[in-house]
């Protein structure tokens, strides 16, 4: 089998990684609670979505 | 391509697919709002409208094809009594999907499908919309 003749350097290794961070999600704010909430979801801290009651809460 | 390639497989045989669907039509006209996956809630729209169309024909026949599909004999004759009453001036669009989420066990993105309810509350709620964007533009 075929085998790494020398080890990666430091920076190799960094630069391989360059890109692998990841992203936050984008988030709206509720306009009912003014919570963060997905965008095109259902708020779920006030269960509310496009000023309708979606989901029961409390 | 995907040319004329309506609805999805999801991953199951025809079956059991068809099975799948017939059970959720039948919750949600039983209960009026169910909680499922995006996908499957957006294949259940379509047959859930065609079962609700079939109780607005109202004839012998739509009822037969409703009671073949429908799973359950109560929640067919519901869906001619009830709904087709409650939806007589409305063509078409008798659900909502609402998406909420992510499921905890397998990070499923999951929505509600929900029969609209009753005219009157809407058209309240629109007219309170059309008010308040009213006093927005003024």
């Amino acid at each position: 089998m075929p085998n790494p003749v020398s080890r990666h350097s430091r920076t190799r290794r960094n630069k391989r990684r360059s890109h692998d961070a990841l992203k936050s999600p984008t988030l709206a704010v509720c306009p009912q609670c003014n919570e963060p909430k997905l965008p095109h979801r259902a708020c779920l801290s006030c269960g509310t979505y496009k000023g309708r009651d979606v989901i029961p809460t409390e | 391509m995907r040319h004329r390639k309506a609805g999805k497989k999801l991953g199951r045989t025809s079956s059991h697919r068809n099975a799948m669907l017939r059970n959720l039509v039948t919750s949600l006209l039983k209960h009026e709002r169910v909680v499922t996956t995006d996908t499957k809630a957006k294949l259940v729209r379509s047959t859930a409208e065609k079962m609700i169309t079939l109780g607005k024909k109202g004839t012998l026949h739509a009822r037969r094809q409703a009671l073949a599909f429908i799973r359950d004999r109560e929640v067919a004759a519901r869906v001619f009594d009830e709904y087709s009453a409650r939806y007589a001036t409305r063509a078409g669009g008798y659900t909502r999907v609402v998406k909420t989420g992510y499921r905890v066990g397998d990070s499923a993105p999951v929505s509600i499908v929900e029969l609209i309810s009753d005219e009157k509350k809407k058209k309240a709620k629109d007219k309170a919309a059309k008010s308040k964007k009213k006093e927005k533009s003024e």
